[in-house]
C-alpha cells in the first residue's frame, strides 16, 4: 500500500452469549435443531406475547463487560427497533440504544511484540433475528425462526485500528477474552461470533474519510482479505478524483471482493424508542463487585503470569495463553515438571497433531495427565526425545498407556554406560579409518559415530551418554 | 328470577341450588342469541360454556364448596386471547385468529370456575370511544335516548364489554383500558367500570395497543362484582415484567362504604364551561353525598390536565405502531399476497387494518420518526412524568379525587365526527389516570333529562384499589341507581 495512505478501521462484534435459553424466552438454543422447533410463543411474537429478561445472560454480559475493561452502567435500558422483515417476527428487534449495559472500556494488543490499546466504546445486550433461507424453493423464501430472540452482544470498537493485521488481533484478543469469561464459545464458522468492519482511508493528517461498513464477516482470513480489497477500493476511488459513498458492504468469497448491499440512503430510520413491556434494567453495585472478584484470570494476565512464573519467552507465553482450554492443558502438565520441554510438547507436537486432525484442544485424543506421563519419561531418561516422539503418535491413535508404547515398542533408553561403551567399541573397532581421522583433527565425524552407535541400538541409546563416552573414548 | 343477575346474586342462587349453572347459562346463552341486534359478540362460545357449566353443577353436586365466580357467565373483550377460541381484536387482520394459550387474565377467571360465554365486540385493536371502528360493526348501545329511536353507541373501546352487561347478556364482564376504554363505556350504559393501578393485572396474552398504559379490568353491575372480579384477575405475573409483586388483596372482604374522614380533591381544572350542566349537577350532588357521609371536600389542582390528552395521542399511536407491527401477514392472521415481501406487507396491512387503526400507525411513526423523535416522543414523556407528579403532590393531601367520567352522554352512532380530534375529546377525563398508572372507577350516577346514563370518576393513588372500591360503594350504597335499559331488542 502506498504509505502515504492511513487505514482507519472500528469494529462492532456481535458475539452470540453462552447461554442454554434465549434472551428473553425460555426456548433452547441449541445449534443445528430442526428448524423452527426451538420457538416459543414470545419468539414467534404471537398476539399478546410478551419478553422477560433472562437473568442469566445480563450477568453473562456484565462479565463480558468487566473482561473488556469497561464500566458497567448501574442502569440500561433496552430499546425496540424498529423494522420490518420476514425473519423479524416483532416488527421490532429489543437492543440497547442510548442506554447501553455496559460502557467505554479498552483492551490491549499485541503485533510482533509492539503493544498497542485499543478502545471500546460499548457493548449492549440484543435479539438474534431468525434465518431466511431463499434456496429452499424457487419462489418462496423459508423463514427458521431458531435463532430469532438468541441473546447477543454487540461490542463495538473506537476506531482505533490501522490494518487487517490489528483488526484481526483485535477481534481474536475479544474472542479470546470471551472464551476465558465462557460468555461467548467464538464458534465463527456456526456464526456465534461474526464482525461487522467500517472501513476508511484518508492521506496523513487530513480528518477522517468515509466510511464503508463490511457486513457479516465470520473468519479471520475473510477480515484480512475483506479489508485488503476495501481499502485498495477506496484508495483509488479517491485517486480517481471521486468520492466514497458511505454503504454497506458485503464480502464475497468467490471473487475475494466486497460488494455494495445498501446505500445510506437506504438506510432504514429504526424508530428507536424504550421498549415499554420491559423495565429498566437496574444493577446492584454488590453484585457487580461480586461477578469481579469471581471473575477468572484472564489472558493477558495469565500471560504476564506464565512469563515470570514458568520462565518462558514472551511468544510462548502468548500462544499457550491465547485460548483458556489451552492455557488450563498447559498448566495441568506442567507442574513439576521442566517448562522448556512442556512448552516444546505442547505448543510444537501436540499443537501439530491436533492441527493434523483440525481438534480442539478440548477433543485432544492425548490428555495432559497422559502427556505428563510422557514428558515423565524423557525426564527420567528411559525414553530420548526421538523415541518419545514415536510414543505420542502412538498415543494419538490408540488407547494404550505410556508405559505400554513403550514396552511394545521396545524404546527403553540404554542408558547403562558400560552397556553402551560395549556398543561404542565395536563401532570403533569397525572404522578404524575414520577413527584415525578424527585423531588427525577431524572431529567433526563425532557425529558420524554417534549415528553408527544410534543406528545399532535402534536409536534407545541415551544420548547424553553416548556423547560424553565417545568423546571420550576418542580424546584419548 | 333470572334478570339483571350480579356475580354475588348467581353465586346464592347456585350455592343454595335453586338454579344450576347449565340453567343460569342457557338462559344467558338465549339472550345472547336474542339480542344479535345489539352485535355485542364476534364469537359465542357456546361449546366452551356448556361444558364449563357442567362442570361447576357437577362440583355442586359432589357438595364442594365453590367460589364466587364458579358458574358465573362471563364474556371478555375480543382482546383476550382465549385457548381454541377465535380471538380478532375486532380486526380483519385478525379474523381468522384463533391462539393455542389463554390470557392470564382470563385463564384466572376460568380456574375460579367462570363461564365464558364469548368473545365482545369493541372498537378495533381499542383504538377508539365509540365502538364504530370494529372490523364487526359497531356495538349499539342498549339504551336509548327518550327523544328519539337512534341508535346509539355504547362507547369505546370496550362497546361490546358494557353493552353486554347493561342489556344482561351477561352477568359482567372484562374490558381494557388504554385511555378510559372500560369507564367511558360504562359511563355511556349506566355500569361500573374499573381500570386498575398499572402492574396490578398482568398483560400476558392481551392484543398490546400501547403497552405502557394498557390494563384489563371489569365492567360489572355493581361496586361489590366490580372487586370480586379485581380479587381475581389481579396478582403478580413473571411472564409479564411490568407486573407489580405487590400482595394481592381480598377486595371484596375487605369493601366497607365508609368515607369517613377521608379526603376528597375536586380538582379545579376539570370544571369548564363546557360541561354540560346535568353532568355538573350529578357531580355536585356527589360531592354533597360524599360530604354528608364524613368525607371531606377540597378542592386540589392538576395543572398539567390540559397537556394530558395530546401527550396521551403522540404515547399510545407511538408504542401501538411498533406494537402492531407483528401483524404483518408472515406467521399468522391475514396475508394478502404480492409479488415480493414489500408488496405482501403493504397489502396485507393495507386490507386488514381499518382507518382508525392506520391513523394511529401513521402518527406513532411520524412521532418516533428520526427528527421528531425529540421534539413529540420525548417531550410527551416528559409531560407524562409532570402530570403524575401533580397526582402524587396531590395525594398527599387527598385520599382520592373525584371528576366526572365523560363530558358528554352517549350520542348516536350517524353522528359523524369529520375531525378525528373531536372524537379524541371523550377520553379528556379519563386519560390522566392512565398517562399517570393509577387506578380509577367509572360509577353510574342517574340519567340525563333524555334518559341516558352519566358516570362519575373516582381516581386513587397507585395500588389504593381497596379504597377506591369503599368510596364507589358508599356512593353507590347512597345513590341507588340499579336502572337497567327497556329491552327493546328482543
Amino acid at each position: 500500500m502506498n504509505s502515504e495512505w492511513q487505514t482507519v478501521i472500528g469494529i462492532e462484534i456481535h458475539a452470540q452469549i453462552n447461554s442454554k435459553s434465549k434472551l428473553f424466552s425460555s426456548s433452547s438454543t441449541e445449534f443445528g435443531s430442526a428448524p423452527n422447533t426451538q420457538v416459543s410463543l414470545v419468539d414467534a411474537a404471537m398476539p399478546g406475547m410478551l419478553p422477560v429478561i433472562n437473568k442469566f445472560c445480563i450477568e453473562q454480559a456484565v462479565k463480558s463487560g468487566i473482561g473488556l475493561n469497561a464500566k458497567i452502567n448501574k442502569k440500561s435500558i433496552f430499546d425496540r427497533k424498529n423494522y420490518f422483515y420476514q425473519d423479524l417476527p416483532q416488527g421490532y428487534q429489543i437492543s440497547q440504544f442510548k442506554d447501553p449495559i455496559v460502557g467505554s472500556g479498552s483492551i490491549e494488543i499485541e503485533i510482533d511484540g509492539t503493544k498497542k490499546a485499543i478502545g471500546i466504546e460499548r457493548l449492549h445486550l440484543e435479539q438474534d433475528a431468525g434465518k431466511s433461507l431463499h434456496d429452499q424453493d424457487p419462489n418462496l423464501t423459508f423463514v427458521d425462526l431458531n435463532r430469532s430472540g438468541i441473546a447477543l452482544m454487540e461490542i463495538v470498537s473506537d476506531p482505533d485500528m490501522a490494518s487487517p493485521e490489528e483488526a484481526v488481533a483485535y477481534v481474536k484478543k475479544v474472542r479470546s477474552i470471551l472464551r476465558y469469561l465462557d460468555t461467548c464459545d467464538g464458534n465463527m464458522e456456526q456464526g456465534s461470533l461474526r464482525a461487522d468492519i467500517n472501513v476508511s482511508v484518508r492521506k496523513k493528517g487530513e480528518s477522517l474519510g468515509t466510511r464503508c461498513e463490511l457486513k457479516n464477516l465470520n473468519s479471520f482470513k475473510h477480515i484480512t482479505s475483506a479489508i485488503n480489497f476495501e481499502v485498495a477500493r477506496q484508495i483509488k476511488i479517491i485517486e480517481n478524483g471521486e468520492e466514497i459513498k458511505q454503504e454497506t458492504r458485503l464480502y464475497d468469497v468467490s471473487s475475494d471482493t466486497t460488494k455494495s448491499m445498501r446505500s445510506k440512503e437506504d438506510a432504514h430510520d429504526y424508530r428507536y424508542f424504550p421498549d415499554p413491556d420491559l423495565l429498566p434494567l437496574n444493577l446492584d453495585e454488590k453484585w457487580i463487585e461480586k461477578i469481579k472478584n469471581e471473575l477468572p484470570e484472564l489472558p493477558d494476565e495469565k500471560k504476564d503470569r506464565f512469563i515470570t512464573q514458568y520462565k518462558i519467552s514472551n511468544y510462548d507465553a502468548e500462544v499457550l495463553t491465547s485460548d483458556r482450554q489451552t492455557s488450563e492443558y498447559f498448566e495441568e502438565v506442567i507442574s513439576n515438571r521442566n517448562p522448556k520441554l512442556v512448552v516444546s510438547w505442547v505448543a510444537s507436537e501436540l499443537f501439530a497433531a491436533l492441527n493434523k486432525e483440525n481438534l480442539s484442544i478440548e477433543n485432544s485424543p492425548v490428555n495432559s495427565k497422559q502427556l505428563g506421563e510422557l514428558i515423565d519419561e524423557i525426564e527420567k531418561g528411559t525414553i530420548s526425545n526421538r523415541a518419545a516422539k514415536e510414543v505420542f503418535e502412538e498415543m494419538c491413535v490408540s488407547k494404550k498407556s505410556v508405559q505400554e508404547i513403550i514396552n511394545d515398542k521396545g524404546l527403553i533408553q540404554i542408558s547403562d554406560t558400560s552397556e553402551i561403551e560395549k556398543f561404542i567399541n565395536q563401532v570403533l573397532v569397525d572404522n578404524p579409518i575414520n577413527v584415525e581421522k578424527y585423531k588427525n583433527g577431524k572431529t567433526k565425524l563425532l557425529g558420524f559415530f554417534i549415528g553408527e552407535v544410534m543406528k545399532v541400538t535402534k536409536g534407545k541409546a541415551n544420548p547424553g551418554l553416548l556423547n560424553q563416552i565417545v568423546k571420550k573414548k576418542l580424546d584419548n | 328470577m333470572l334478570e339483571n343477575l350480579t356475580i354475588e346474586q348467581t353465586s346464592k342462587l347456585l350455592n343454595s341450588k335453586k338454579a344450576s349453572a347449565l340453567e343460569i347459562t342457557s338462559h344467558y346463552l338465549k339472550k345472547v342469541s336474542d339480542a344479535n341486534k345489539l352485535n355485542c359478540f364476534i364469537t359465542v362460545s357456546e361449546d366452551h360454556a356448556i361444558k364449563a357449566a357442567i362442570q361447576t353443577d357437577n362440583r355442586i353436586s359432589k357438595n364442594k364448596k365453590i367460589g364466587l365466580l364458579d358458574g358465573v357467565p362471563l364474556a371478555y373483550k375480543d382482546l383476550f386471547c382465549t385457548n381454541e377460541i377465535l380471538t380478532t381484536a375486532s380486526s380483519k387482520i385478525l379474523s381468522n385468529f384463533i391462539p393455542t394459550y389463554e390470557s392470564t387474565v382470563t385463564s384466572n377467571c376460568q380456574k375460579e370456575g367462570a363461564i365464558v360465554l364469548g368473545k365482545l365486540n369493541c372498537d378495533e385493536f381499542a383504538m377508539g370511544s365509540t365502538n364504530k371502528t370494529s372490523f364487526y360493526g359497531p356495538v349499539i348501545n342498549p339504551w336509548k335516548s327518550n327523544e328519539s329511536d337512534e341508535d346509539l353507541v355504547p362507547g369505546g373501546s370496550s362497546g361490546g364489554s358494557a353493552a353486554s352487561v347493561a342489556a344482561d347478556l351477561c352477568i359482567a364482564s372484562l374490558g381494557t383500558d388504554t385511555g378510559g376504554s372500560i369507564r367511558q363505556p360504562a359511563s355511556f350504559t349506566g355500569l361500573v367500570g374499573l381500570k386498575p393501578s398499572y402492574g396490578r393485572v398482568s398483560r400476558w396474552g392481551v392484543v398490546a395497543f400501547a403497552s405502557s398504559l394498557d390494563q384489563a379490568g371489569p365492567i360489572c353491575k355493581t361496586v361489590e362484582d366490580a372487586s370480586i372480579l379485581l380479587e381475581a384477575i389481579s396478582g403478580h405475573d413473571k411472564k409479564d415484567s411490568t407486573s407489580s409483586i405487590e400482595p394481592n388483596e381480598h377486595f371484596y372482604k375487605n369493601l366497607n362504604s365508609s368515607v369517613k374522614d377521608l379526603k376528597i380533591g375536586i380538582p379545579k381544572e376539570y370544571l369548564s364551561d363546557d360541561l354540560p350542566e346535568e353532568i355538573q349537577g350529578y357531580w355536585n350532588e356527589g360531592k354533597k353525598i360524599l360530604s354528608e357521609n364524613g368525607a371531606e371536600i377540597v378542592e386540589i389542582s392538576l395543572p398539567s390536565t390540559k397537556t394530558a390528552l395530546p401527550a396521551y395521542y403522540i404515547i399510545a399511536p407511538a408504542e401501538a405502531s411498533s406494537n402492531l407491527s407483528r401483524y404483518d401477514g408472515v406467521r399468522y392472521g391475514l396475508r394478502v399476497k404480492g409479488e415480493n415481501l414489500t408488496e405482501m406487507y403493504e397489502l396485507t396491512r393495507s386490507e386488514g387494518f381499518g382507518d382508525e387503526v392506520k391513523r394511529r400507525i401513521m402518527m406513532g411513526t411520524y412521532v418516533l420518526s428520526s427528527g421528531y423523535y425529540d421534539a413529540y416522543y420525548i417531550k410527551a414523556q416528559k409531560v407524562r412524568s409532570i402530570i403524575k407528579s401533580d397526582f402524587d403532590l396531590a395525594f398527599k393531601s387527598v385520599d382520592a379525587i373525584f371528576t366526572p367520567t365523560t363530558p358528554n352522554t352517549a350520542f348516536p352512532i350517524s353522528k359523524e365526527e369529520l375531525d378525528p380530534v373531536q372524537n379524541y375529546l371523550n377520553d379528556i377525563f379519563t386519560v390522566p389516570a392512565n398517562l399517570a398508572g393509577l387506578p380509577a372507577i367509572s360509577i353510574p350516577f342517574g340519567l340525563s333529562k333524555s334518559g341516558l346514563p352519566i358516570g362519575m370518576q373516582l381516581i386513587t393513588n397507585t395500588f389504593k384499589e381497596q379504597t377506591l372500591l369503599n368510596i364507589a360503594k358508599n356512593l353507590q350504597d347512597s345513590i341507588n341507581f340499579n336502572i337497567y335499559p327497556n329491552q327493546w331488542w328482543k
